[in-house]
């Protein structure tokens, strides 16, 4: 099985959020909620940055850890999920998370949350593959349709790459030597406490 | 006339070309070979040690997820599974283990002039509504608490997810609602009692003594409240304002706060309540099971006279002074 990753090539990313608009109609996220974002660094000066950041599914998750009722799990893949009918919204997943992936929708009193919702690299829950109840509460299975995350397949600069670690890390390995330059794996020390050498 | 004008031309042209070529020679060589975009651009790892996050501008409506990476979020991760799990036990099993060891060799702590037949009224019904609603509500939030913290452990083995999820779902709306009326008590508690609650020289005295918990037919004297009580009271107090304020920067995210203040408040919070439970388990041994007659300064709100007198000397010579006598009433006939 493969070790699924993403991996943001700063240097491409034209911060279109052509990845974030993407995933948004894939899964049919609800208002306020983003799995994917892209933040800009050092906007508009030299050197300025784009990276799109999502659930990065790290290698021992943070949110899987201090999950309270442990509603994680990481697939075959290494896709860390969840199941939305054991999370009890304490947002606790984003207090550790380093890449601020938990989302919540706002539910009842004094900001409470609902059931978290991030990322899941389009490979759904804990539901049947592809099943409309699997549709409803975690978005589009494209995994178990032998696809990769949407973001990733429709980024018009191919800046972000998903699929097999070791894959995508040679193809931005390839890419840094033949251009000279590469401002690296962008949280990948963080989330694989690892990254792509050239 | 034309044919000089043209060899003019012609002329200026060649000139032109010549002062071109010159000219452009050395721009051409000082033309890079390749550009190194990177060279000046933002470093993951050079931002990570500057600024402790990485954080930048973003154009979708939530503006909080700016922030693209915040590794303080391992640092709480840490807090929370080993430091404040391991601060719990020890706290909690360590008072339960003095509270054993107390037990087994101080015994029950009888009335050692034996029940009287007369009564006092100790706690009037505010009093006791008060203690009881901050109580009832700590007990409650301290247990749900306590869930949230180390169920996964202890609880969720034994139920299995779907119970324990159903559980702890039910706790965290209990929680968050019984907070309101544990800090109302709180707000009770301190008006009530706090006159009788300032630290005197009879509590050094009381102090000094032991509180006479260790020696058998040892009393020193104390008013409404001895040291060991103020002690619990200001406990209460203080980590109950902790709590409170802690507990309402959770309760209301990114109102005004970060997630690093509540980062902070959630170890703030953990911390306290954890040393909290340990004190109340005290408090509630001697209040029950390890003291004869002290339940009932809670229950009926009256105590027996001897009790009184043993345990609250001054206490009881001001009641009687201020009734005359009368403070203390025969109990009713069986």
């Amino acid at each position: 099985m493969a070790r699924m990753k993403f991996l943001c090539d700063a240097d491409r990313c034209i911060e279109c959020n052509a990845c974030v608009t993407a995933c948004k109609n894939e899964h049919e996220v609800p208002w306020g909620i983003n799995r994917r974002r892209v933040v800009t660094i050092n906007d508009g000066k030299p050197g300025e940055r784009s990276i799109s950041m999502a659930c990065m599914h790290c290698t021992d998750a943070p949110c899987a850890a201090v999950c309270p009722v442990n509603c994680f799990y990481t697939t075959a893949d290494a896709v860390v999920l969840h199941s939305k009918d054991l999370c009890i919204g304490c947002g606790y997943c984003f207090y550790a998370c380093p890449f601020g992936a938990p989302q919540y929708p706002r539910v009842g009193n004094f900001g409470s949350r609902g059931k978290m919702d991030k990322c899941t690299y389009c490979a759904g829950g804990p539901e049947a593959d592809s099943s409309p109840v699997e549709y409803a509460k975690y978005g589009a299975n494209r995994l178990a349709e032998g696809k990769l995350p949407l973001c990733a397949e429709m980024c018009s600069t191919k800046a972000l790459l998903a699929g097999d670690g070791d894959i995508i890390a040679q193809i931005y390995r390839e890419r840094v030597l033949k251009r000279g330059y590469g401002s690296g794996a962008w949280g990948w020390r963080t989330a694989y406490k690892d990254t792509v050498n050239v | 006339m034309r044919m000089p004008i043209l060899l003019w031309r012609r002329c200026l042209a060649v000139v032109a070309l010549l002062g071109l070529v010159l000219l452009s020679g050395p721009l051409a060589a000082q033309q890079p070979t390749s550009v190194n975009p990177t060279a000046a651009s933002v470093q993951e790892q050079q931002l990570l040690q500057q600024l402790q996050a990485v954080q930048g501008r973003i154009s979708i409506p939530d503006q909080r997820a700016n922030v693209l990476i915040q590794p303080a979020g391992q640092d709480w991760r840490a807090f929370h599974q080993v430091t404040l799990p391991w601060i719990g036990a020890i706290a909690i099993l360590g008072m339960l283990a003095v509270l054993v060891l107390f037990y087994m060799s101080r015994g029950k702590i009888m009335i050692d002039s034996g029940p009287s037949k007369q009564r006092i009224v100790r706690f009037n019904s505010f009093e006791r509504f008060v203690h009881w609603l901050t109580a009832g509500s700590f007990m409650l939030l301290a247990l749900t608490g306590l869930n949230i913290t180390f169920g996964k452990f202890l609880l969720l083995p034994v139920i299995g997810p779907e119970a324990f999820t159903a559980l702890s779902q039910a706790g965290k709306y209990v929680h968050n609602y019984l907070s309101f009326p544990f800090m109302l008590g709180l707000v009770f508690m301190f008006l009530v009692w706090v006159v009788h609650n300032l630290p005197n020289a009879v509590d050094v005295a009381w102090l000094k003594a032991g509180g006479g918990l260790l020696k058998k037919g040892v009393h020193p004297p104390a008013k409404k409240f001895n040291a060991g009580q103020k002690l619990i009271f200001w406990a209460v107090i203080v980590g109950g304002v902790g709590l409170s304020v802690t507990g309402l920067i959770l309760l209301f995210p990114f109102q005004g706060t970060s997630i690093a203040d509540m980062q902070l408040s959630q170890m703030i919070h953990g911390l306290i309540s954890l040393v909290l439970i340990a004190v109340m388990i005290a408090h509630i041994y001697i209040g029950s099971v390890g003291m004869e007659g002290a339940f009932d300064a809670m229950g009926s709100g009256e105590v027996d006279l001897n009790w009184a007198k043993e345990h609250h000397s001054l206490w009881v010579q001001e009641e009687m002074k201020k009734t005359g006598g009368a403070g203390a009433r025969a109990q009713a006939a069986e």
